[in-house]
């Protein structure tokens, strides 16, 4: 009855799907007036097709200032700015933007319009007609994980923060646009709802394969998400720009050395998936089902808890097998503190996720939220040992 | 789940939110409310004018009293009271609406907190002394009232109309300008709409102040109920200054009236 079906890697697809386009920086300038030192100075950069590219450093170093001027909502001073083969520096602006989708933090949803409405907007400009838009808008909120009949025609205040972000991400994908910014998108909700947006947007990457560039102050967050990490210093100067893990392994220099900051073994915790790690297997058992026999196989596995399944394969709660030994029937209620990941959850996700519920392991979900096994804190400090071990070496 | 408040990946009904529910029931319960008090005050005000009309009929009144109080001259009054409030009013909404836009653009921005504060300082200034001058300078009659009026009742619209699209979100601008929409189409689609609440109660205050100022016409030929009020004032004749008197404070009830049922129904919906 346990299962812990093998599920590829997130990393590990090799020819994905790539929708973006590459970004070309050369030579940007941003100085605003009545300030004697550029908030960009003569930054190059390069940002390659599908690659998600997150900014990080010090807080009025640039970076927004940087990420604005992608869409133009900021207009440099000097410098060319080209999306895949067109120089779009001297594009008109507003015809620009409806090929780039822009995602602010919680979301910037219009609030006295529908959900529908925010995320029609690009397409409604575009002049797509009624029934396209309609079709379009469903399609976006499955894909941000909102059921379109429960939220299509909710307004932005019915919903809950992290809901709030689903629909802003929704809105700024309603076009298909290549190019994807992001701007401290995650900033303002809690962390386990900031770990399932980050999930999700990893899962939906992994579809589009847009060019995302991100900005954020959480440098566990940039290791989680990005194909690569740009750290800057003041004046939005590259200080390195690579792989994440590049830079935990080879930080260049002091700056980035503080940065990345003296758990280096314990940011590994960031790059390596659920996915990654050997899952515990596990008894499971349907909501209902007749407790004896749960418990004889439980015991029989050596397992001294049970993970409750609902109807559709979801994990509601996980009883020890005392408890259910106490019952006739395996509970059906929901345990709404049960501690849960993803597949595309970092072990520092888990670990928190673990922390945050006082248990000792979480249980891991696959496709479709059905089980995919669990994992324990034994798995987590395995990692971090043999992350030590190789520092050593 | 774990998250109890998000919905699961999948869409599957995850249960509204006790604290949702409550919030929509209160909501639908502060909108029965308002109209419940919506229709509290034609009532009130119905109840005004059958009052008077009784003590017309049963008073006993001298011949003058008689006359100023027929039922042709109190009409007259009224119509020329409400045309004038009418006739200020579009233009204070013509005029005032859109130079509180205009002093909110990029542009012109670094004048509104100068113009809020002359519009604060010019609504304690009082209006017999606006009418007085402008008479003075202009003449006497409908037309020097009216802009008077205007230039009086702009003040509110003015400022609201400021104020509201001030109190725009500013990442909610952006965010518009972001996907590419023009600033006019922002403007139109999420400043104004946002602003509306606001905004209109400007207007209401400025239609109640209207009804109200409308009264001193009388003193430079403008006509309107504050004539019966003068009358009654000069020739000692308090039957007169009080219909006056509850007459425009009916009308300043009607017109508030009027404006809180525009700002109900225009209100935005999820706000
Ligand atoms: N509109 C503006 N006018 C003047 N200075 C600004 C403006 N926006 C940002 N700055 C300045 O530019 C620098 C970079 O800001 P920003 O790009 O917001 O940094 P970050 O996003 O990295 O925190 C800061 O010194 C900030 O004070
Ligand atoms: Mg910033």
């Amino acid at each position: 009855m346990s299962e812990t079906t093998s599920v590829p890697s997130p990393g590990a697809t090799g020819d994905r799907n790539i929708s973006g386009v590459s970004i070309r920086l050369e030579g940007v300038t941003k100085r605003y007036p009545g300030q004697d030192r550029a908030a960009v100075d003569d930054v190059s950069f390069e940002i390659a097709a599908g690659e998600t590219v997150m900014f990080v450093g010090p807080s009025g170093c640039g970076k927004t200032t940087l990420l604005k001027m992608l869409n133009r909502l900021i207009e440099p001073t000097s410098g060319r700015i080209h999306l895949g083969d067109e120089d779009v520096t001297d594009q008109d602006a507003d015809q620009l933007r409806r090929r780039i989708g822009y995602v602010i933090q919680a979301g910037g949803l219009f609030p006295h319009m529908t959900v529908a409405a925010n995320v029609g907007i690009v397409p409604r400009m575009l002049k797509w007609d009624r029934q396209r838009i309609t079709e379009r808008v469903d399609e976006l909120l499955d894909l941000v994980g909102l059921d379109p009949a429960v939220y299509r025609d909710r307004y932005p205040r019915e919903l809950s923060g992290g809901q709030q972000q689903r629909v802003g991400v929704a809105r700024a994908l309603a076009a298909d646009p290549p190019v994807l910014l992001m701007d401290e998108p995650f900033g303002a909700v809690d962390p386990i709802t900031r770990q399932r947006l980050q999930d999700e947007l990893l899962r939906i990457q992994e579809e589009l394969g847009k060019t995302i560039v991100f900005v954020t102050h959480d440098f566990d967050e940039a290791l989680k998400l990005g194909d690569k990490i740009a750290i800057f210093d003041v004046g939005a100067r590259v200080v390195q720009y690579d792989t994440p893990e590049r830079i935990l392994a080879e930080p260049a220099g002091d700056y980035v050395a503080d940065f990345v900051g003296a758990g280096a073994t314990l940011k590994q915790l960031s790059l390596t998936r659920v996915a990654d790690v050997q899952l515990e297997p596990v008894t499971t058992a349907l909501a209902g089902a007749d407790s004896t026999a749960v418990v004889a196989a439980a015991q029989a596995a050596g397992d001294d808890f049970v993970v409750v399944l609902d109807g559709r394969g979801r994990p509601i709660s996980w009883p020890t097998v005392a408890e259910l030994s106490r019952t006739t029937t395996v509970p059906v209620t929901v345990d709404e503190r049960l501690p849960v990941v993803g597949l595309q959850s970092t072990l520092n996700d888990a670990l928190d996720t673990m922390l945050a519920a006082s248990q000792g392991g979480v249980v891991v979900t696959g496709r479709r939220d059905s089980l995919a096994g669990v994992v324990t804190v034994e798995t987590v400090m395995a990692v971090i040992q043999q992350a030590r071990a190789e520092v050593a070496r | 789940m774990t998250a109890a408040t998000e919905a699961r990946p999948d869409g599957a009904p995850d249960g509204v939110p006790a604290e949702e529910t409550a919030r929509q029931a209160d909501d639908s319960a502060a909108r029965d409310g308002g109209w419940r008090a919506l229709a509290l005050q034609p009532a009130l005000i119905g109840l005004g004018v059958l009052a008077f009309l009784v003590w017309r009929a049963t008073a006993e009144l001298s011949e003058t009293e008689d006359r100023q109080l027929g039922a042709t001259v109190l009409w007259n009054s009224i119509r020329e009271h409400v045309y004038l409030t009418v006739v200020a009013a579009v233009v204070v909404l013509l005029i005032a609406i859109p130079l509180g836009i205009a002093l909110t653009r990029p542009r012109l921005r670094r004048f509104s907190p100068l113009v809020i504060g002359v519009a604060n300082t010019g609504q304690a200034a009082p209006a017999i002394g606006l009418f007085v001058l402008l008479a003075t300078w202009l003449g006497f009659g409908f037309r020097t009232t009216v802009i008077a009026l205007v230039i009086y009742a702009a003040l509110p619209v003015l400022r609201n109309t400021m104020v509201g699209l001030q109190g725009v979100d500013a990442r909610l601008v952006e965010a518009g300008r972001g996907m590419g929409m023009s600033a006019r189409s922002v403007l139109l689609r999420v400043e104004l709409p946002l602003a509306v609440p606001v905004l209109l109660a400007g207007v209401r205050t400025a239609l109640v102040l209207l009804v109200g100022t409308a009264t001193l016409a009388t003193f430079i030929d403008g006509g309107g109920l504050g004539v019966l009020i003068n009358t009654g004032i000069t020739l000692s004749l308090d039957s007169l200054l009080i219909s006056g008197a509850v007459l425009v404070a009916l009308l300043a009830l009607a017109a508030d009236w009027l404006g809180r049922v525009v700002e109900h129904v225009a209100r935005p919906k999820g706000l």
